[in-house]
C-alpha cells in the first residue's frame, strides 16, 4: 500500500524529520535521523524514477482532492531525474556532515544544522515534485530559509552577511516569482502546472502572460543565480560552512533551473519563449557572459572556495545555455550538466571541507604544499577539476560534448569558439591550484601527512568517483537525460 | 589467449604494472624489476598480435558506450601495430635505460617517475589501438596529462613553466580545435569509426573540407606543427628518458600517428586527392621542416637541438602522409619507425653524456668521442639515419617519400626534402666532428656513463642498422595500410 504513497513520502519523510530533531536537542541523533532521511529519500527517488520509466508519469493527489483543484504531485521523466540528483547529493553530504560540523560549529547548534538541513531536503525535493505553482512556491520558501539560516551557521561572522545578503535578494526573487504566478492565475484561475500550460493556449490577451513570464524569469534566475542576478552566490558559497556549501552547490541550484526549465517548456511553451519572443537568443547572450566573465573572474581569486563558487556561476551558465540552445542535444547537454556538475562541484566543495578542517583555511595562499599533506584530496580536486575542463573521461566532457553538438546544429560557430576556448579559461584557475598545491612547498615546515578523516574522504571520494565513472559509462545518466528532454520537446500535450 | 584477451591485456598490463610499481615504491630493486616485467609482457602482448595482423586480421574489442553511438572501443590496423610495436619494444630498452640514468643522477620522486611511465605507455596503446576517433581522443588527453608529471619532475620554477608550456599548447590545441573537429565529423558523418576510404563521404563542402582539416591537423598539436612547437622544446627540461621515450617516440608519435589516421581513414586518400583546399597542408609542413632545422642549427644546448630535429622529423610524415600518394603514405608509416628509433638513440647519447659529464651544451663536447666511444658512435649511427645515410632506416622511410613526392610530381618538394637532408647534416656532423677529432680539454677525466645506459643506446642503435637490412616487419605493415 505504501508504494502508492511514494510522492508524498519524498517530501513528508525529511519534512517530519524536521521538527523532531528540534524536540529531541541532540546533535548525534539529529545527524543519525538526516543520513536515515536522505537515504530514505534517495531510495524513494531511485523508486520513482524507475516507476515512471516503467509505466510513464504518476499523479498523486494530496489528500485525495483530485487535481486541478487540489494540489497534484506529479512525477515524470525531468522531474524524477531532478530527485535523484538532490536526494542522491543530499545522501552523500549527510554522512559527511558530522565531522565538517563537529569542527565548524558549536556543539549547540548542531541539532538545529541537521534540522535546518532536513528542512531544505524537504524545500527542494518538494520543488522538484510538485506540479502545483503556489505549492512550488511553499517550497521555494522553505528552502530558502533554511538555506538563509544555513549559511549564517558558517563560522566566520561575514557569513552573517552572505546571508543576508542572499536573503534581500532570494526574497525579491521568490516575491518575483509569486507575481508571475498571480497573474498567470488571473489570466487562467488555475494553479495546477498541466492546467496552466492547458488553459494559456486558449488566452488571448497576451501581455498580463509576458509579463508573468518575465516575472518568473527574473524571480528564479535570480535563484539559479543567472548572470548578472549571481552576485548572492560567491559569498554565500564561500562563507557556509563547508557541508552547505557542497550540498547548495549541488542541488539548490540546479532544482531552480530545473523550474525554469519546467516554465519555459511545459507551461508556456516553446511556441512562445523561443518562437513570439527571443528568450533563446537572451538565454544564449547572458550565458555567455557568465561563462567567460565568471571563469574569468575565477582565474584571479584568492580563495579556493570562492574560485570554484565564480566557477559555478560560469557552469551554471553552460546550463543556460544549452537551455537556449533547445535543440535535442543542447537541452541533453543542459541535463546531463546539471547531474554532471552537481556531483563535479558537490566533490570539489566536499574535498574542500576536508581542507578546511585540516589547514583552517582554504586561501590559496595556505594550501602551498597540499599536494604532499594531504595527497588523496589533492588529487581528488584534481580530478574534479578535469571534469569542470571538460577533459575526456570525466562526466564534465559529456555535458562538453552535447553542449558543443548543439550549437552546431544550429550553426553558431562562434557560440562553439566560446565554449570550447572557456574550457581553457577554467584550465587555467584549476591549474592555479595544481601549481600551488604540488610545486610550492607548505609554509609551515612541519608538513607531514594530514589527510582528511576517512568520514569526510569517502563521501568526497564517492563523488569524485562518479565524475569518473558518469564520465566513461553514461548509460543511465544520459538515458535519463534522454527521456526528460523528449518529454520537454514533447511539449505541452 | 584470445585477440580480444590480448588487446585486453595489452592496455591492462602496463595499467597494472602501474599499480605494481606504485605498491613496491619503497624498495628500488623489486620497483624496476616489476617496470622490465611489464614492458616485457606489454610486447609479448603486442608480439602475440601482430601474426594475426600481418596476415591480415584486424582483431577488435568493443567496451562500454561513451556517447549514445560511440562506444569506447579498439581494433588492430596494420599502423596501430606499427606504432604499438615501436613503442613497446623501445619501453623495454628505455627502462633499462632509465634504471641507469636515474639512479646515477640521483633523481628525486623515482616512484612517481616509473607509474607515470607505465601509464603513459597504457594511453599509447590505447592510442594505438582506438578504433574511432573518440577512443583516440580520450587516450590523447589522457598521455597529455599523465605526461604532465613527467615533465615537470624536477620541480623547479624552469620545470612549471616548461609545465605550463606543454599542458597550455597542447591542451588547448586539442581542446579548441580537435574537439571541435571531431564533434563537426559526428554530425556530418554520423560515426566516427575510422574505415577505409573515409567516413566523410559527401557531406561537406570541397572548402569546408579543407577547413576541417586544417582544425584536425592543427588540433593535433602533439604533430607539433608549426606554429603549434613550442611544447616539445619546452618538453626538454624532464629528465632524458623521457625526452626520449615520450618526446622523441610514444607522445609525438601518437600525433603524426592520429594525422596520419585522420588523413586515411577519416577523410580518405580519395576524397581529398587532387582537392585545392587542402593544398596548404604540404606548404605548412614543408616549411616546419626547414624552419626548425633552421633554428636547430642555431641551438647550443643538445637536448633543444634534438628537439628541433624532432619537430622538423615529424613533419617529414605529416608532408609525406599530406601527399596523398600510396608510396608516400607507406613512407610516413615507415618513418614514425625510423624516426623513433634514430632519435630515441640520439637522447639516449645526450642523457649518457649529461651522467658522465654533465655537459648540457653542444659547444662542450670536444673531444668527447675519445672518452666515451660507445655512447658517440650510437650517436653517429642514429645521426646518420636521421639525415638519411645508408645504412641505417632512416635512408629507407627517405627513399619511399622521395618516390611519393616522385609520383605525385611534387618536385618543390623533393627540392624542401634535399635541402633539409643537408640542413640535417649540418647540425649534427659538427657535434660529430667536435667529439671524434677535436682533442678534449684538460683535466675532466670520465668514461662511459653506467652500463644499463651504454647497453640500451647501443642496442637502439643496433636496431637502427638491423631495420635497413631486415625491414620486412614495418615494410610490410606498411604496405597493408597503404593497399599496396
Amino acid at each position: 500500500m505504501i508504494g502508492g504513497h511514494l510522492p508524498a513520502l519524498q517530501v513528508v519523510v525529511p519534512l517530519l524529520a524536521a521538527p523532531l530533531m528540534l524536540l529531541v536537542r541532540r546533535g548525534i541523533f539529529a545527524w543519525l535521523l538526516a543520513v536515515a532521511v536522505s537515504w530514505t529519500a534517495l531510495a524513494i527517488a531511485l523508486a520513482l524514477a524507475f516507476t515512471v520509466r516503467e509505466s510513464g508519469p504518476i499523479s498523486y493527489a494530496i489528500g485525495n482532492w483530485p487535481p486541478p483543484w487540489g494540489i497534484e504531485y506529479r512525477v515524470d521523466a525531468l522531474n524524477s531525474f531532478v530527485l535523484v540528483l538532490v536526494s542522491l547529493v543530499a545522501a552523500i553530504v549527510a554522512p559527511y556532515a558530522r565531522a565538517s560540523v563537529a569542527a565548524e560549529l558549536p556543539r549547540d547548534q548542531h541539532y538545529l544544522f541537521f534540522t535546518m538541513y532536513s528542512l531544505c531536503l524537504a524545500g527542494l525535493l518538494g520543488i522538484t515534485i510538485t506540479g502545483d505553482a503556489f505549492n512550488l512556491f511553499v517550497f521555494l520558501e522553505i528552502s530558502s530559509l533554511s538555506t538563509y539560516v544555513l549559511i549564517a551557521l558558517g563560522r566566520n561572522r561575514r557569513a552573517l552577511l552572505a546571508a543576508y545578503q542572499y536573503l534581500v535578494l532570494g526574497t525579491i526573487g521568490a516575491t518575483f516569482y509569486i507575481i508571475g504566478v498571480g497573474l498567470l492565475y488571473l489570466m487562467t484561475g488555475t494553479l495546477n502546472l498541466a492546467d496552466l500550460a492547458q488553459r494559456l493556449r486558449e488566452v488571448h490577451e497576451i501581455r498580463p502572460v509576458l509579463a508573468a513570464l518575465a516575472f518568473i524569469t527574473a524571480g528564479v534566475g535570480l535563484k539559479l543565480a543567472l548572470f548578472p542576478l549571481h552576485f548572492w552566490l560567491p559569498n554565500a558559497y564561500t562563507y557556509a560552512p563547508s557541508a552547505i556549501t557542497a550540498f547548495l552547490a549541488a542541488s539548490a541550484t540546479k532544482v531552480s533551473v530545473y523550474v525554469l526549465l519546467r516554465f519555459y517548456f511545459l507551461v508556456f511553451g516553446v511556441p512562445l519563449v523561443f518562437g513570439r519572443l527571443a528568450m533563446a537568443e537572451v538565454l544564449i547572450a547572458l550565458s555567455v557572459i557568465a561563462v567567460v566573465s565568471a571563469s574569468l573572474v575565477a582565474v584571479f581569486q584568492r580563495d579556493l572556495k570562492r574560485m570554484f563558487a565564480y566557477s559555478s556561476v560560469a557552469q551554471i551558465g553552460y546550463v543556460t545555455l544549452g537551455m537556449g540552445l533547445a535543440n535535442q542535444a543542447g537541452l541533453t547537454g543542459a541535463v546531463v550538466h546539471l547531474f554532471n556538475h552537481g556531483l563535479t562541484k558537490g566533490a570539489i566543495f566536499l574535498l574542500l571541507g576536508g581542507v578546511a578542517l585540516r589547514v583552517g583555511a582554504t586561501g590559496l595562499q595556505r594550501v602551498a604544499g597540499l599536494g604532499r599533506t594531504m595527497p588523496l584530496t589533492s588529487f581528488g580536486i584534481v580530478l574534479g577539476g578535469m571534469s569542470l575542463i571538460g577533459i575526456p573521461g570525466t562526466a564534465g566532457f559529456i555535458s562538453k560534448w552535447h553542449l558543443v553538438l548543439g550549437a552546431i546544429e544550429h550553426g553558431y560557430w562562434s557560440l562553439v569558439a566560446l565554449i570550447v576556448a572557456s574550457s581553457l579559461i577554467a584550465l587555467a584557475y584549476v591549474w592555479r591550484f595544481v601549481e600551488t598545491a604540488y610545486f610550492r612547498v607548505p609554509e609551515s615546515s612541519a608538513a607531514t601527512r594530514n589527510e582528511a578523516p576517512a568520514s569526510m574522504l569517502i563521501p568526497a571520494w564517492i563523488m569524485v568517483g562518479g565524475c569518473v565513472y558518469f564520465g566513461i559509462d553514461t548509460g543511465y545518466v544520459l538515458d535519463g537525460a534522454r527521456h526528460a528532454v523528449e518529454f520537454l520537446l514533447g511539449g505541452v500535450r | 589467449m584470445s585477440a580480444e584477451g590480448l588487446i585486453v591485456a595489452a592496455l591492462g598490463v602496463p595499467a597494472l604494472g602501474a599499480l605494481a610499481i606504485a605498491a613496491c615504491g619503497r624498495r628500488p630493486d623489486l620497483r624496476e624489476t616489476v617496470t622490465l616485467a611489464t614492458a616485457t609482457g606489454l610486447l609479448w602482448c603486442v608480439l602475440s598480435l601482430l601474426g594475426p595482423v600481418l596476415g591480415g586480421a584486424q582483431p577488435q574489442l568493443s567496451l562500454v558506450e561513451m556517447l549514445p553511438g560511440i562506444a569506447i572501443s579498439f581494433r588492430i590496423e596494420p599502423l596501430g601495430m606499427l606504432f604499438a610495436l615501436v613503442a613497446s619494444t623501445l619501453w623495454i630498452v628505455n627502462s633499462l635505460y632509465s634504471i641507469g640514468y636515474m639512479r646515477a643522477n640521483r633523481e628525486p620522486r623515482q616512484t612517481r617517475f616509473y607509474v607515470c611511465f607505465a601509464l603513459a605507455l597504457a594511453c599509447t596503446i590505447g592510442i594505438a589501438f582506438s578504433a574511432n576517433l573518440l577512443t583516440l581522443y580520450l587516450f590523447y588527453e589522457a598521455l597529455t596529462l599523465i605526461t604532465y608529471p613527467l615533465v615537470t619532475h624536477h620541480g623547479g620554477e624552469e620545470a612549471r613553466r616548461g609545465g605550463r608550456l606543454y599542458l597550455g599548447v597542447l591542451l588547448g590545441t586539442s581542446i579548441v580545435l580537435l574537439l571541435p573537429a571531431i564533434v563537426i565529423t559526428w554530425s556530418v558523418a554520423g560515426t566516427l569509426e575510422f574505415a577505409r576510404g573515409g567516413i566523410l563521404g559527401g557531406g561537406l563542402s570541397n572548402a569546408a573540407m579543407g577547413g576541417l582539416l586544417a582544425l584536425y591537423m592543427f588540433g593535433i598539436g602533439k604533430a607539433a606543427l608549426m606554429p603549434f612547437h613550442r611544447w616539445l622544446p619546452a618538453a626538454m627540461v624532464a629528465p632524458t628518458p623521457v625526452s626520449a621515450l615520450l618526446h622523441a617516440v610514444a607522445v609525438v608519435k601518437a600525433g603524426v600517428f592520429s594525422v596520419v589516421k585522420v588523413i586515411v581513414y577519416v577523410f580518405g586518400v580519395d576524397r581529398i586527392a587532387g582537392l585545392a583546399s587542402v593544398d596548404w597542408l604540404p606548404v605548412v609542413a614543408g616549411f616546419t621542416i626547414i624552419a626548425a632545422s633552421i633554428v636547430a642549427l642555431r641551438a647550443d644546448n643538445l637536448k633543444r637541438r634534438l628537439a628541433y630535429s624532432t619537430v622538423s622529423q615529424l613533419s617529414y610524415v605529416v608532408l609525406s602522409a599530406s601527399l596523398l600518394a600510396p608510396l608516400s603514405i607507406m613512407g610516413a608509416a615507415l618513418h614514425i619507425a625510423a624516426h623513433a628509433v634514430s632519435k630515441i638513440t640520439l637522447f639516449f647519447a645526450a642523457g649518457a653524456i649529461y651522467t658522465a659529464s654533465h655537459k648540457t651544451e653542444v659547444s662542450q663536447l670536444d673531444g668527447i668521442g675519445r672518452r666515451m666511444p660507445w655512447t658517440m658512435g650510437a650517436f653517429a649511427v642514429g645521426a646518420m639515419s636521421l639525415i638519411g645515410v645508408p645504412p641505417a632506416v632512416g635512408f629507407v622511410s627517405k627513399w619511399f617519400i622521395f618516390q611519393g613526392a616522385a609520383a605525385s610530381g611534387h618536385h618543390l618538394l623533393m627540392v624542401v626534402l634535399g635541402v633539409s637532408a643537408l640542413l640535417n647534416a649540418a647540425y649534427f656532423l659538427p657535434i660529430l666532428y667536435a667529439a671524434f677529432f677535436r682533442l678534449p680539454p684538460e683535466g675532466a677525466a670520465h668514461g662511459e656513463a653506467p652500463l644499463p645506459m651504454v647497453l640500451a643506446l647501443c642496442a637502439t642503435a643496433a636496431l637502427t642498422v638491423g631495420l635497413f637490412f631486415y625491414p620486412q616487419i614495418p615494410l610490410a605493415l606498411a604496405r597493408q595500410l597503404a593497399g599496396i
